[in-house]
């Protein structure tokens, strides 16, 4: 086996060019696949760490009756925070929402919206809601963010009127003003929604002391059982969105590699071909001079995989620094993500692990080692009296 | 000369199939070679040496008959057997050299030291020594495309030899050699064959060659016509 390295080796250094553009062609497969590998990975952690830096935190208890995807079921889906969950809302481990529908008059048209209460000295999520802590009495504090901002052509300091209907069913409308527009790579929290003060939604919707669902602290463990009327959401649960899009988009991007793949295989497909038939003197010597046909079968084998192993370390001469720097800098998608409907950032950090690059690279050594091996099974039916003539065709 | 058979062919036939019939390319050999022989399978194109050559050298096997290289029989080996007298017994001498093109001068005549599992710098020391024996010792690092047709002769006798083989078959090794190259190779080989015993069998028409040899097979249509040994 040592003796087949050897002469692998040297017979694909030997082969100069032909070699070299293989392994660059492989080399470059291995970069761009780890590369938008850890780009996907990368996108599904800082959706996930988004996620829970904006909305879900650790998890989520919801009122039995709320259903995200339907709006009208908002009207029954609050209750009392439970007596259990009080002690907890007062040192910050947790924090409720109450969330009501109702519409808002930017320029004179209206838009329907999702009025939602937070404590605005809450600290579990990155909604700048410290900004509705104010002492404007003469219109109520709000905070947006930058796709409703952008969608509706509002900002920081404009005002506009706001209509909800309380618990009893009586319309009612005051004035809004903008304090902050927040920018969140978390589209749920931001499209169509009007973040006010928690006490003041509840004094709005007459419903003191309720919430629609309540959020606890990322990290904090102990979290007792669902009371009644309230289920427990996991932030596996939550987050479980984000993983089937991943999924979706991993499948997707499998067809580029396959791609990549297929360009850098047929390269050295072409080249193992190539090689049986303007070689054959030399399977022929290999064969006088003691080697078997099977054994020569293994050495062209052997010699087609290791472009494999030369692309692994010419792709490690410039793909490290490049991945590393892409780490760092990340990578800018060109299009504005804000209106991509899901949880994206305008700049992805690719995240790459050694498993990442291990799988990639074993896969990538697999698929060569089977193209190298078809086209080298030919050899074994080879005449080695004719081989050493080269009169096979 | 010893009195020892290294090669043993009985009633050897060999046919090939041609269209839906068949060539009988040699038809009853009766041959026996001892150990240190200088001998040649001498004829026109197409009366069988290259044949019985491949088939001695266990390239090809026999259709009836048996050839026996140092008492085993050709026809019964396996891939494996075949290949492992080729590698530890055998050497090959072609006329079109067979070098290895992308591999250095001591990288060719290291390959089949390399097969026996020799050490580096035992390798080393019998390359040296071989490469001595054919005169190119200052060629080490050239590849066989800078090199001449006579130099890269050399090489490959240096290749055949370097393992000390008990047989050296050598197909038509003046074919591409003008004739001062072809008597430079020949005396070369005739001095190995004095100074390690080693037995050479020729395939060859060339009469330069044939001038070489202590023994003359001739073979015409597959069949030895005149077997001839030249006292010395």
């Amino acid at each position: 086996m040592k003796t087949a390295f050897k002469l692998a080796f040297r017979n694909l250094t030997g082969a100069g060019l032909r070699t070299w553009l293989n392994v660059i062609v492989l080399s470059f497969s291995f970069v761009v696949i780890i590369w938008m590998k850890g780009i996907i990975e990368g996108w599904n952690r800082q959706a996930k760490n988004d996620m829970t830096r904006w909305e879900i935190g650790g998890g989520q208890f919801w009122h039995e009756k709320y259903d995200p995807f339907d709006p009208f079921t908002l009207t029954e889906s609050h209750a009392p925070v439970p007596e259990e969950f009080i002690p907890e809302v007062e040192k910050g481990v947790m924090e409720p929402y109450l969330i009501a529908q109702g519409s808002i008059y930017p320029r004179g048209r209206m838009q329907s919206i999702m009025i939602k209460g937070i404590n605005p000295k809450q600290t579990i999520f990155l909604i700048p809601s410290h900004k509705l802590d104010t002492a404007v009495t003469e219109a109520i504090p709000a905070v947006i963010g930058s796709i409703m901002s952008k969608n509706l052509k509002i900002g920081v300091g404009d005002r506009m009127m706001i209509q909800w209907r309380d618990a009893s069913g009586t319309f009612d409308a005051s004035e809004i003003l903008i304090r902050e527009v927040f920018a969140a790579n978390v589209p749920n929290i931001d499209q169509g929604q009007v973040y006010i003060p928690l006490e003041k939604l509840r004094s709005m919707m007459n419903l003191p002391g309720e919430a629609t669902l309540i959020t606890f602290r990322d990290g904090v463990s102990g979290i007792s059982a669902a009371p009644p009327g309230w289920v427990h959401k996991t932030k596996q649960e939550l987050t479980a969105s984000v993983d089937k899009v991943i999924k979706m988009k991993s499948a997707g991007t499998s067809v580029f590699y396959a791609v990549l793949l297929l360009l850098a295989m047929l390269g050295i497909f072409d080249t193992q071909v190539l090689s049986i038939f303007r070689r054959q003197k030399e399977i022929g010597t290999y064969i006088a001079l003691g080697y078997t046909r099977s054994q020569v079968v293994g050495l062209f084998t052997l010699e087609g995989t290791m472009n494999a192993v030369l692309a692994a370390l010419v792709g490690a001469a410039y793909g490290l620094p490049f991945l590393a720097w892409q780490a760092k800098v990340g990578w800018t998608m060109p299009m504005d993500t804000s209106d991509f409907g899901m949880s994206i950032a305008q700049t992805l950090y690719p995240a790459f692990s050694a498993g990442l690059v291990i799988m990639t690279v074993l896969v990538i050594m697999l698929v060569t080692l089977i193209v190298s091996y078809w086209p080298s099974r030919r050899i074994a039916k080879m005449n080695p009296t004719e081989a050493l003539r080269g009169r096979i065709q | 000369m010893e009195n020892v058979p290294v090669i043993k062919v009985e009633k050897l036939v060999k046919r090939f199939p041609i269209g839906k019939g068949e060539f009988t390319a040699l038809n009853g050999i009766d041959v026996q070679l001892s150990r240190g022989e200088f001998a040649g399978l001498v004829g026109p194109s197409g009366s069988g040496k290259t044949t019985l050559l491949n088939i001695i050298g266990s390239l090809d096997v026999p259709t009836e008959g048996e050839a026996f290289v140092l008492d085993r029989a050709i026809s019964t080996l396996n891939a494996r057997e075949a290949a492992l007298l080729r590698k530890k017994e055998l050497g090959f001498i072609f006329q079109s050299y067979n070098l290895l093109a992308v591999h250095t001068v001591f990288e060719n005549v290291e390959f089949p030291l390399l097969l026996l599992n020799y050490t580096g710098s035992e390798r080393n020391r019998m390359v040296m020594d071989a490469l001595d024996w054919v005169g190119i010792t200052d060629k080490v690092k050239s590849k066989p495309p800078q090199l001449s047709g006579g130099e890269c002769q050399r090489i490959a006798i240096a290749r055949a030899m370097v393992k000390k083989p008990s047989i050296v078959l050598a197909d038509e090794p003046t074919a591409n050699l003008d004739a001062a190259n072809s008597h430079n190779i020949l005396k070369t080989m005739e001095t190995l064959n004095r100074e390690l015993k080693t037995t050479f069998l020729f395939a060859t028409h060339d009469d330069k060659v044939i001038s070489y040899l202590r023994r003359k097979i001739y073979l015409v249509d597959g069949r030895v016509e005149k077997d001839e040994n030249i006292k010395q």
